[in-house]
């Protein structure tokens, strides 16, 4: 069985600043290569660099066979849907911009190439993923050099379980929107059944993907990210810190009891989470950060203004409220009598 | 004055520990200054001599654990489990310690300027903790002897299933665990709460604080409490 492990670490960095998008890639790959200790069996991560044009989608494959010859889905996708996709490779996973809709694209891919797998479908998003040393897997992808807003990553520490490309993270969880969880689900099967009684799809035996397809199916129903996370608290039973990202912004989740570490940074700059301080530590500005631990069973979720026309209307801007139990000295503890954050920066 | 300073950015955690666990316990005049700790694991762990370690930034987990014996002083923040089963000495954070700070541990002094997540003085088994902020839920779980001084808050469940140690609170407890009551302030621990406050350098007065115990329901199963196990 495909498990979610004890260990595992994540880490999410969100540019506030347009200008500093070309720095993601670098100050990124450091975060994910340090949590290599909790999690050297496979890395993953979601990042979210230029929009896709009017009409198009971003849709990241993968294929396990390093020659394979992705002309041939071009190729194919052009002819099925009259428009010539362009094409990125990129390692084992080639990105497409392709004039298509979710469902058609799926369909498509299932019918014409059932060995490829979707890492990702969005506007922005582009999740990689493979098995080896983080190290390793940021030389794989070029990591250091990719230009985006905001990007969150996972190393994987498997104890129960085949090291596998579709065992790691992160999940993907409907467009733009990706999942990655430190820590493991203990009510995923019974969940699983009940989702996919619903018409959810799910390709793994792994916990994690079960969340990420609960997550889904309540953004679906109409629910915010907010208020998808907070149905979580009730429905989802275990240990986990999640980092979900969305087309223009992260949100990180602990569960009540909170055993799973998470820290967060906030800088006029950046805000970054990652499982441990080390992590966050060689990031600019850091000394000067305002520090924290977030609180058990607080939604805190960063988003940006500039980009919110695109998709993001239904969700909340919500900042945390809350300086967690931690950071006394220079941490704003005033709280909204909603207990929401008040968005403390407007511009960013 | 600092008589060693060691650069993390260039020692290892290992070597630094190596030769601090090799210092003369005879010679108490050793104080030591650890830079660039950039949240590494471990370090400072298991001193057995009075040496004085002052740590430049943010430490990882279980920074100074099991220390006997030896002053750790923190200047930023630490991660989980920081003076970890300590037996005795002094560890002092001038930041904001994680999870489970203090546990297990069996004697010395922790104190912690700002907060301490979940589960502070978990299982502490005759460590004295004070908090100048708050503490999170399940602080003081199954805590058996020592005392906790919380100045601010504490969250969820305080205490739970407690033994003997003593809770000192100064704010508000959002709740108690299961066997936790609130009792009587009696003289002596206004006393006791006079010591361990000027030892932690805080000018909060014991009679500002409540304090906390256990109602020794849970020490000898009684089928009438089973609904509290």
């Amino acid at each position: 069985m495909i498990r979610n492990t004890s260990m595992c670490g994540i880490v999410g960095l969100f540019l506030k600043r347009s200008s500093l998008e070309p720095e993601l890639g670098a100050w990124f790959s450091e975060m994910l290569i340090c949590m290599s200790s909790r999690g050297p069996d496979s890395a993953g991560f979601a990042v979210y660099g230029d929009l896709a044009p009017p009409g198009k989608l971003k849709v990241t494959l993968q294929h396990s066979g390093l020659n394979f010859d992705w002309s041939l889905v071009a190729v194919a996708l052009e002819r099925r849907f009259r428009d010539k996709p362009s094409v990125d490779v990129n390692s084992s996973h080639a990105r497409f911009l392709v004039k298509t809709d979710v469902q058609a694209i799926r369909d498509f891919l299932r019918e014409n190439f059932p060995e490829v797998r979707i890492m990702s479908v969005g506007r922005r998003i582009e999740i990689m993923k493979e098995t080896g040393l983080p190290e390793s897997v940021v030389e794989r992808f070029s990591v250091r050099r990719i230009v985006g807003s905001h990007a969150i990553g996972h190393t994987r520490m498997a104890t129960e379980s085949a090291v596998t490309t579709e065992g790691s993270h992160p999940f993907s969880t409907g467009l733009d929107l990706c999942l990655v969880h430190n820590g493991s689900l203990s009510n995923h099967n019974r969940l699983r059944q009940r989702l996919c009684r619903q018409g959810v799809e799910f390709h793994s035996e792994n916990d994690t993907e079960v969340a990420a397809g609960y997550f889904a199916r309540q953004l679906a129903n109409g629910a915010t990210l907010k208020q998808a996370l907070e149905a979580g608290l009730g429905d989802l039973d275990g240990f986990y810190t999640f980092t979900v990202g969305t087309e223009d912004g992260f949100a990180v989740l602990r569960d009540p009891i909170a055993c799973k570490p998470a820290v967060l940074a906030e800088t006029d700059d950046y805000v970054a989470m990652a499982s441990e301080y080390r992590s966050l530590a060689n990031l600019p500005g850091i000394e000067s950060a305002r520090l924290w631990e977030p609180e058990p069973a607080v939604v805190y979720h960063w988003s940006r203004t500039e980009s919110r026309e695109v998709g993001a209307s239904k969700q909340d801007l919500i900042r945390p409220a809350t300086a967690g139990t931690w950071g006394r000295n220079g941490v704003d503890r005033k709280r909204s009598p909603s207990g929401k954050m008040l968005n403390p920066s407007p511009n960013v | 004055m600092f008589t060693q300073t060691v650069d993390l950015a260039k020692t290892s955690v290992r070597e630094l520990n190596q030769r601090l666990h090799e210092l003369d316990a005879e010679r108490d005049e050793e104080r030591w200054r650890i830079l660039n700790p950039c949240g590494a694991h471990a370090i400072a762990c298991g001193l057995r001599v009075p040496v004085t370690v002052e740590i430049e930034g943010h430490a990882g987990y279980y920074c100074a654990g099991m220390n006997q014996k030896a002053t750790v002083i923190v200047h930023g923040n630490v991660a989980t489990g920081v003076a970890e089963n300590m037996m005795s000495g002094i560890v002092h954070v001038h930041g904001n310690a994680s999870q489970s700070a203090g546990a297990t541990a069996h004697g010395g002094l922790l104190v912690v300027e700002e907060d301490a997540s979940a589960r502070c003085g978990i299982s502490m088994k005759g460590i004295d903790i004070v908090i100048k902020g708050s503490v999170g839920h399940m602080s003081a779980f199954m805590a058996q002897t020592g005392n906790l001084i919380v100045c601010g808050d504490a969250g969820d469940a305080l205490g739970d299933s407690i033994y003997e140690a003593r809770l000192f609170v100064r704010g508000k407890v959002k709740s108690l665990g299961t066997d936790c009551i609130e009792k009587e302030m009696r003289p002596e621990h206004l006393q006791l709460l006079e010591t361990l406050l000027e030892r932690a350098g805080s000018d909060a007065r014991p009679e500002e604080f409540r304090r906390y115990g256990s109602a020794r329901k849970l020490y000898h199963f009684q089928i009438d409490h089973a609904s509290l196990y």
